[in-house]
């Protein structure tokens, strides 16, 4: 019995973006980064979430920042209400 | 909690096949990534289906590559506990995820890949962009 473990979809049911990290930005000038599970009629589930603080530079530089280090986790999960999703792009999209 | 030892065997199974050491404690971690020389890859392997699936065989790939590490290292996050831990503090700089692929050349680390740069893209993508790295950082006698 062979184990074809590589490249085998385990998660061929959910979201196209389901276990992709995304940025999303919200239309409140929110900036989350993190792990994209599912969208249900709560919103976008996302896990180990990355949370842009103003306070702490621009939103691209925090974006860059994670695409070059990786993202700090905030947060273990977090739901954002579909309607306040502005735009979501997948982090490995991003060129520095 | 890890998973069960044996659905994850297959997964270091085919790292060993591919020329990587396993380091499965904080001893064998200081070993290999103390005092480092020469280069280095060191792979945070993972259960993830869905990006250490495509990782793994890229990096068999990319290691047929002309141009390549001299040693190959591996720790399996959310199995190894203390090793994988022990081995981010050598990556101090970035965030863990897993998985993820450390390049290092006399103990400093010189390309870092991380989860999202592997989610999505097939195989020979993630060989293609190693590769490059491998001529770039490793493309010189060592």
């Amino acid at each position: 019995m062979s184990h074809r473990l590589s490249g085998r979809p385990l998660h061929q049911d959910r979201h196209e973006l389901h276990g992709i990290t995304v940025v999303l930005d919200t239309r409140s000038a929110g900036t989350y980064v993190g792990r994209f599970d599912s969208q249900d009629e709560r919103g976008v589930h996302l896990f180990d979430v990355g949370v842009f603080d103003p306070a702490q530079g621009t939103r691209d530089e925090y974006v860059r920042r994670s695409v070059k280090f990786g993202i700090r986790v905030d947060r273990p999960g977090l739901t954002i209400e579909s309607a306040e999703v502005a735009r979501i792009t997948p982090l490995g999209e991003i060129e520095l | 909690m890890p998973y069960n030892s044996a659905l994850v065997a297959p997964m270091r199974e085919e790292m060993v096949r591919m020329g990587a050491q396993e380091l499965t404690t904080v001893p064998q971690v200081d070993a290999a990534l103390g005092d480092q020389k020469g280069s280095m890859l060191v792979f945070v392997n993972s259960v993830c289906g869905c990006a250490a699936g495509n990782a793994r065989p890229a990096l068999r790939l990319a290691l047929q590559h002309s141009v390549k590490p001299q040693q190959v290292v591996t720790v399996f996050a959310g199995q190894d506990l203390d090793a994988t831990s022990r081995a981010r503090q050598y990556f101090a700089d970035y965030q863990p995820s897993s998985p993820s692929i450390a390049l290092l050349r006399d103990g400093e680390i010189v390309h870092f890949v991380h989860r999202h740069m592997i989610e999505g893209r097939s195989p020979q993508l993630i060989a293609g962009e190693l590769t490059k790295a491998f001529e770039k950082y490793y493309g010189v006698a060592v």
